[in-house]
């Protein structure tokens, strides 16, 4: 039987580092008060993290399963838990348990294969853990084309990482785009789905898509005018979540809980699901 | 199997009571019927069943999970459940018996919750058949559930002079010889007799031809987008008085609650008929009340079939039929759309 710090009872966490990443993300570093990673997980898990007295609520644990010092969540301000966390400070302890939810096939369907990874603003969160991850093992993966988007310059997450060390890897081709034309900016301009369109890509890739569910409805859209199949497109879902165990069943979608059932699943595996989420 | 008189169950509920806490139906001054924990004067009651079902037994409606003191920085949390003792409910009807093997399959399965693990591995369960089951009843719709031998630790049946006990698991020959002393062995005539008596009253239940036949894993495609669930959730509150009633319906919401002097994590039902029940910063995936109607009953009737071999989410208590401020329930649910596919 499964001990109850698998369930509902968290471990203490500690902050070590506030990164601003963007005017409403920030991301933070997280460890257990000893200094350890609290607990072990693979790209595309999610951690539910709470500060006594305000609530939990679920994120995408950001770092790659390979940095086996600390985990990383990008956090967008939106409610009640993260506004509370934008406002910590280096040293807060906070509560932590996971790791939840079903990670992306990265050793055996990804493996071998040309990677696309779409992102829309904060949704570059839970892609940036598989990224690296497949950045570790460069070898074991094809080419890697990363498209990202955001509304301006400043929304753009993870942007010093994404210029000094993605930019910079062989065989890995990162496109840019803002929806809106900005001083300072050369880049593209135009929302995500018309970008990847314009792109083209070939289909011999496997893509993962992440982001509002807007941008993935219109780049699932694309993505299959191109000649993608969907059994070749990985998302991940966002419904509310509150044990992240499959048992309370908020995130309960058909026959399927998104906290542990997903928050990955194959595009085709969507179709199988009534259309509420 | 062992019997005792009608006039010497309190001697036996004294017994039970003078190691473990003791639960049964007793009638309020209201005439409700309600779980309550027996002490000398009070009286099993004749009621069928209770309104609210036994799941607060196992899943309380409101749990302390953890306790949190901040200074500074610094969070320290304490693990606060108390130790469960071994505890008696008495009395439990056939279905909601079943209902405990529809919770289990949600809290019983990998990760364990053992909050509720705890809670059922202390709990030992003496079922009833229903002498008088009433036309709110459908338990027979769904396949394992006997109103004339229910399972449980201890079956009983109770007659117009007495009460007979047949153990079905360890617990239950443990509560046997706790009460030996005061029963008699016997054999199954007179439960058999009483077993053919409701039988022949369960064949007469208006509910009697009420068929699920229609629904169950894999008929999402089928029932998800027909018509009838507009007309059927037109007037549906969302009061969530079926979800909190319904001895199978197990959502629950954690929240935090500040003692002033620290933080209590507890966590206590919610109702997927609740309008905030799916409210993220994003947005709401289920905005209507139709669709949240839509969820409860396909989630009983096709969803929770899908993931557990068929067996349906409801046992047919019949506790949504009475209760609903509207008249909604599911056997209406079950008669529009399934019987139109039938038809
Ligand atoms: C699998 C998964 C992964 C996720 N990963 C990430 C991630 O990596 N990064 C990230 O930033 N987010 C992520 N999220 C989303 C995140 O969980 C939610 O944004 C989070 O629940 C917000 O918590 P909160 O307490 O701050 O918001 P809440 O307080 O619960 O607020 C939620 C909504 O209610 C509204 N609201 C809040 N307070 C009030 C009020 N007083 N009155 C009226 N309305 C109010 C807010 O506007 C907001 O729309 C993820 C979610 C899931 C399910
Ligand atoms: S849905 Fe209604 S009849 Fe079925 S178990 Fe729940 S309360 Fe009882
Ligand atoms: S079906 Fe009836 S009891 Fe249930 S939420 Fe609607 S009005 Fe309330
Ligand atoms: S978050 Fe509780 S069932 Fe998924």
């Amino acid at each position: 039987m499964n001990k109850m710090e698998e369930t509902l009872i968290p471990k203490i966490g500690v902050i070590t580092d506030v990164r601003i990443d963007t005017p409403d993300i920030k991301t933070f570093r997280v460890v257990t008060p000893d200094g350890k990673k609290a607990f072990d997980h693979r790209p595309g898990q999610c951690a539910m993290l709470s500060i006594p007295g305000v609530g939990e609520a679920m994120f995408s644990i950001t770092s790659s399963p390979t940095n086996t010092e600390f985990m990383e969540f990008s956090i967008k301000k939106c409610g009640c838990v993260t506004e509370w966390l934008h406002q910590a400070e280096v040293g807060q302890q906070i509560t932590i348990r996971g790791p939840y939810g079903n990670p992306f096939p990265v050793d055996d369907v990804f493996a071998g294969k040309n990677l696309l990874f779409i992102a829309g603003g904060v949704g570059l969160a839970p892609l940036r853990s598989v990224i690296n991850y497949c950045r570790h093992y460069r070898d074991r993966y094809g080419d890697i084309d990363i498209v990202y988007g955001s509304r301006s310059k400043d929304d753009l997450l993870d942007y010093k990482e994404i210029i000094e060390e993605w930019s910079n890897d062989a065989g890995v081709n990162v496109h840019l785009t803002i929806d809106n034309p900005q001083e300072g900016w050369d880049g593209h301009v135009g929302f995500v789905p018309n970008y990847v369109k314009e792109l083209g890509f070939d289909t011999n890739k496997t893509a993962v898509l992440c982001g509002p569910p807007i941008m993935i409805k219109f780049t699932l859209d694309g993505l299959t005018s191109i000649g993608f199949d969907k059994t070749q497109i990985y998302t991940t879902l966002e419904l509310r979540m509150k044990c992240g165990v499959g048992k309370c069943g908020r995130c309960n979608v058909g026959s399927k809980y998104v906290c542990k059932d997903g928050p990955v699943f194959r595009c085709d595996e969507l179709e199988e699901l009534p259309d509420e989420y | 199997m062992r019997k005792c008189s009608l006039d010497s169950i309190n001697k036996i509920f004294g017994k039970i009571a003078e190691t473990n806490k003791l639960y049964l139906p007793v009638d309020g001054s209201d005439g409700v019927a309600v779980y309550t924990k027996w002490e000398e004067g009070k009286e099993w009651s004749n009621a069928l069943n209770t309104v609210r079902s036994p799941k607060d037994f196992f899943f309380p409606q409101v749990e302390n999970l953890m306790e949190f003191k901040t200074s500074g920085k610094n969070i320290e949390l304490t693990d606060i459940r108390e130790e469960a003792e071994d505890f008696v409910i008495f009395g439990v009807r056939a279905c909601d018996v079943r209902s405990f093997d529809i919770l289990d399959r949600v809290f019983l399965t990998d990760p364990v919750d053992s909050f509720y693990a705890s809670r059922r591995e202390h709990g030992v369960i003496v079922s009833v058949a229903c002498s008088k089951p009433s036309e709110t009843c459908f338990c027979q719709t769904f396949d394992n559930i006997d109103a004339t031998n229910p399972l449980g630790d201890v079956t009983a049946w109770k007659t117009e002079d007495s009460v007979y006990f047949k153990a079905n698991t360890e617990k239950g020959e443990a509560f046997m010889k706790k009460i030996e002393s005061l029963t008699e062995e016997c054999d199954d005539t007179a439960v058999a007799a009483e077993k053919d008596k409701i039988a022949a009253i369960m064949k007469k239940l208006p509910l009697k031809d009420l068929s699920a036949d229609a629904f169950g894993g894999g008929k999402t495609d089928t029932f998800f987008n027909v018509p009838e669930w507009d007309e059927l959730s037109a007037t549906c509150l969302g009061c969530g008085t079926c979800t909190f009633v319904c001895p199978t319906c197990q959502c629950y919401d954690i929240k935090d609650f500040n003692t002033g002097n620290g933080v209590i994590r507890y966590r206590c039902w919610d109702s997927c008929m609740y309008s905030e029940f799916t409210k993220m910063a994003h947005g709401n995936n289920r905005l209507s009340q139709k669709e949240r109607f839509r969820q409860r009953f396909m989630h009983k009737l096709v969803y929770y079939p899908e993931n557990n071999e068929g067996i349906f989410g409801c046992v047919g208590c019949g506790r949504c039929l009475a209760k609903c401020p509207i008249s909604m329930n599911i056997v209406k649910v079950m008669k529009k759309i399934g019987g139109k596919v039938n038809e």
